[in-house]
This record gives C-alpha cells, structure tokens and sequence, in this order.
C-alpha cells in the first residue's frame, strides 16, 4: 500500500480526540495514510478549508453539513457527513451571580435533570438571558433552542442565543456579556476553574444520544477517492473503539496533552472519566458516559439524526420542512459508512434511521450481524421523533 | 455620486488596524472604524449597520460574524462572505492574505472591488511581517542554541569555537540535519548526563 497524504482539519476540543488517536497510535498508518493534522482558529475557518479544498476532510460541528444543505450560512458549498465522531461532550452552565441566585431558590445543582434545571434558571434570569453558543450551526445551539421549547412555560423578553468562540467563553461570562453558556469540553471546566461560572447540565441530560461532531467532506470526494475514503473511515473508526476503551482512558489522556494537540490537556481527564467538577467549591458530579466514542454504534451517521436537526433548523429559518428533512437525510452518509466499515469488523445496524427520542434504556435493533446495542436515546421531555411519521 | 461606504475592521493589533485603515482610506473616502475588542463583537457591529466587514482569516472571533449571515440576526439584510463570490483569482487572492470579508447585500460589486483590493494588498503586507517576525524570533532562538552547544563542545574537548561549530555542521551534514537540530540534541543529552 503506498502512503497517502492525507490534510485533515479540526478545532482543538476535547472530540478532536479520534483524529489525534488516529495518528499517533498508528491507526492511519496501519491504513497506508499518512495524516496531516491541520489545527483551525474557528469553525468558520475550518468549513472554508474544506470548501475551498485546503484540506481534504475535517472534523466538523454535526449540523453544519446539514446547515449547508438547506441553504444555510454564509458559503455555497455542501458537505457530507462520513461517520460521527462522537455523541455528547457538552455541558451547560452559568455565571456565578446567576448560579448563586438559583442555590438561594433551593436549587439543588444534581448535574441531570433538565426540566429542574431550565425552571431555575429561567425564574432566576428574570427578563434578560443571554445564553453564548459556539456556532450559529451547532449541537450546543440546538441543545438549547430544544431545551427552552421543550420547558413549556413563557420565555423571557430578552432571551438571546449568541455565538461566541469557546476559548472566550469564560472571559465572555466573566465581563457580564452573556449570562450562561452551552459549550464543549474542556471549556465549560475552564470557566469552571476560572472562578467565574458554575455548570448546571451536561448536554445528555436534554438529548442522551446527540451527534456531536462529524468527519465531514466536500460532497462527492468520497465517491471520487473511494480508496483514501475507506483508509480515513477505517483509521477513524478503529480510534474511535481504543477511546472507547475505559481502560485507555489514562492513556488517551496524557496522549491529547502532548504539546501541539489541546490546549487545555489538565481539564480532558474530567471529560474522559465523566467526574465534572461542577462548581469554584469543588462539587463533583459523576456522569457516566459523558462523551462516547464508540459504544452503542456512537459513530454510526443515522439518517434520522441528520433528519431531526434538519427538521429543527426548517422550523426555526422558516424553510419547507418535509424538503428539509429529506435534503437533510442525504448528508448523513451511512451508505458510505456501511460499505467501508463493513470489512473492517463493525457490527452495522439494518435500518439506517430510527425513531430519536425512542429508547428509554439501553436496547438491541437488528443488525447485520445479529443483534447491536443501542446506548439510552431520550429528550428531556420524552418526545419521540419519527421522520417516518413526517414524511407520511 | 456614490454615497460613503461604511466599513468596519474587526483587528486587535494597533498597529496592524492602523495599516489596514491607511490602505483602505486610500482605496476611496469611506467611513472606516475599527474595533478591536472582542467582547460584545456582534453587538457592536451591528450597532454599526455597517455595508462590509474585514476581519483576518484567522480570528477566532470570526465565528460571530457568522451569525450576521443569517437572515434572522441582528442585521436584518442579508450578507454574503467574500469567499462565496464568483471571483476565483480574487478569491484566492484573499485567501493567501488570510482576509475575509462579510459584505452585506445590495452592495455592487463594482463598488467593492477597489477595496477588497485594497484589503487584500493590506492584509497581504501585514501577514508578511508576521511570518517575517517569527522568522527573526526563530532565528535568534537557534542562535542561543547554537551557542550553547558550541560552549559544551568547546569545555569538553577543548577546542576553539570555530572548531566547535565545524563539528557541528558536519554531523548536521552526515545526518542530513539543520545544525541547530544537532545543537538541541546536544543540549538534551548532555542535560541528561548531568
């Protein structure tokens, strides 16, 4: 096999983490790929060197490809989305001032229950909440849109969701610019350890099974390079199964804090290991599975996932949601996953959609081989979405 | 006559805004401001109703200019990026400069060319200093390293220093190394011997 160079693309966060594995432990080499891992200030930035074809894949928020198929954002361009990277990873939190006004409510910071959660902090915001996000397109905006609708009560005046960069998240919060935040990790622990926020959730507690990030490229280049494709989505896929692995947590951790990989190495292990360190008193929550490399088919790109932010974006940009919906769908390439991932061991589910929202616990679905668990799948507020249903 | 345009440049750097306006003043008699914090950035853009934004490529902040590409955002007309217009040699010329614009509609392309010119030649000049500088810094840091090997060589075996510096750059050309690799590798195991 002769070594392909390969420019791949991604921010320095916590989820970066299947890309450096990929590299550093010899799983692109394995694959006869060498990668060029490409560090980018911003997701702007990222999605145009994608576009624009300085890089040939990235690590990429789940909803910008989707974005970019409904006509979404600043660039004419249209991605695919070649597996997920990894579900979860977020947490939501607030300034102290605002956090210490819900403790003298009675609220109990129990780091799960959003309903509680979303009820306290909205009666402590009053009329003015101004909540930073990372990206206009992103899970974490998702998260918190579904968060308030789902709460069922009168939203404040003077709510506003506003994108602000995850390394200035903290100095944000700190100068009174937003009042709360949902971020990924490390940067919800650097406000945290900042002295400056508290975190009230991590992003499972409102969807349990959401795709987080994604291996995007430009459509057609994994059509056009089926060969390089497969080596990437191998790579990939087998880093995603060692992190996957408790007892590499150790490991996985001291490899992202080599130098040149993130910049905030002491605050991964939290993430890692799901102990949060929720508050400036030293609160520790145990969150089991607070990010998921692999388990439950993590990485699988479901078409419904694809569907239900589809859905979401249609609603709130006021576009045609069953069009939305199936231009949606056709990011999430699970047809590309499956024909690659299928030789190198993956157990691959049989249906290509489900209903999100669906699974109460960890459960089986049919599979190509036998029978595959599924981790938990559940909004906040029980609601179950079928894009069958939609489309009928 | 065409009205002023308003223009607004997103830098932190003093120095780096002041070349940029220069440029841009140049290119026209258009209303220019800077901002420099990033704190409140969208708000203040948008207090601006501004027709073009400039920002460099490889802000961070640029992730809330995004936000201004949405039709709902505070800037209810709609706004293009630079690197989505029909332009390819402009294109790639601004993407070599590492500038990216966020034009608000409506604006001709006629009239925005002089500047994205004038942008592009700016920011063009600014990221030449820049690798220039960190060139200089790099330079100076192999300097130092350079001669504290010379130094450890020199004690060691007691020769001169220009001796030492042709030991140096022959085992640098054996291994086909920079002398200051061989430089660093000398440091590192002569600290571990320590």
């Amino acid at each position: 096999m002769t070594d392909t160079v390969l420019r791949l693309g991604y921010v320095p966060l916590l989820d970066a983490a299947p890309l450096f594995v990929a590299e550093a432990l010899g799983f692109a080499e394995e694959e006869g790929l060498q990668l060029r891992l490409i560090a980018a200030p911003s997701w702007a930035r990222l999605r145009d060197m994608l576009a624009l074809g300085q890089i040939e894949a990235a690590q990429m928020l789940a909803p910008v490809p989707v974005a970019m198929a409904l006509g979404l954002g600043g660039i004419a361009a249209r991605f695919d989305a070649l597996s997920v990277l990894n579900m979860n990873g977020d947490v939501i939190g607030a300034s102290n001032p605002l956090a210490e006004r819900m403790r003298a409510a009675g609220y109990g910071f129990d780091f799960a229950d959003a309903a509680l959660a979303g009820h306290a902090l909205l009666a402590a915001a009053g009329e003015r909440l101004r909540i930073g996000v990372p990206f206009p397109f992103s899970m974490h905006a998702e998260l918190v849109h579904y968060w308030f609708e789902g709460l069922g009560r009168p939203l404040p005046a003077g709510l506003e969701i506003h994108t602000v960069p995850p390394p200035r998240m903290a100095e944000a919060l700190a100068a009174g610019d937003i009042d709360a935040f949902c971020v990924g990790e490390p940067h919800g622990s650097v406000a945290v350890e900042k002295g400056v926020g508290t975190l009230l959730l991590p992003g499972l507690a409102i969807w349990s099974f959401a795709p987080e990030k994604v291996l995007a490229t430009r459509t057609g280049w994994a059509e056009a390079e089926p060969e390089i494709a497969g080596r990437l989505l191998r790579a990939v896929w087998r880093a995603g199964r060692w992190l996957g692995q408790a007892e590499n947590r150790m490991m996985a951790s001291e490899l992202l804090a080599a130098p040149g990989r993130l910049a905030l190495p002491e605050l991964i292990e939290r993430a890692l290991t799901g102990r949060i360190v929720i508050s400036g008193q030293g609160e520790e929550r145990h969150v089991p599975g607070f990010v998921e490399f692999f388990a439950g088919a993590a990485t699988f790109p479901w078409r419904s996932q694809a569907a239900w932010i589809g859905r979401r974006l249609a609603a709130r940009y006021g576009l045609d949601p069953v069009a939305s919906v199936s231009r949606a769908e056709a990011v999430f390439r699970s047809d590309l996953y499956r024909l690659h991932l299928r030789g190198a061991g993956a157990n691959l589910p049989r249906m290509s959609g489900k209903p999100e929202g669906a699974m109460a616990a960890p459960g089986s679905v049919a599979a190509e081989r036998g029978a595959l668990i599924l981790c938990r799948d559940q909004f906040f507020d029980a609601q179950i979405f079928d894009p069958e249903v939609l489309a009928r | 006559m065409f009205k002023r345009l308003s223009i607004v440049v997103v830098e932190k750097d003093r120095e780096r805004a002041a070349m940029i306006v220069d440029g841009l003043r140049s290119a026209g008699d258009h209303d220019v401001h800077v901002i420099a914090d990033d704190i409140g950035l969208a708000r203040r853009i948008a207090e601006r109703n501004p027709d073009l934004v400039l920002i460099d490529a490889g802000n961070p902040s640029r992730d809330v200019l995004e936000e201004l590409t949405l039709a709902t955002a505070p800037m209810d007309r709609p706004v293009a990026m630079f690197v989505d217009q029909s332009d390819g040699n402009l294109t790639k010329a601004a993407i070599e400069a590492g500038v990216s614009a966020y034009i608000v509609g409506g604006l001709r392309p006629e009239r925005i060319m002089p500047i994205l010119d004038a942008a592009i030649a700016r920011f063009h000049m600014v990221q030449k200093m820049r690798v220039e500088l960190a060139e200089t810094r790099r330079a100076l840091e192999e300097r130092k390293l350079i001669d504290r090997a010379k130094g450890i060589l020199m004690r060691a075996r007691g020769i001169t220093e220009d001796e030492a510096y042709g030991l140096m750059r022959k085992a640098a050309m054996d291994q086909g190394r920079k002398v200051a690799d061989v430089a660093q590798a000398l440091i590192t195991a002569t600290d571990l011997l320590k």
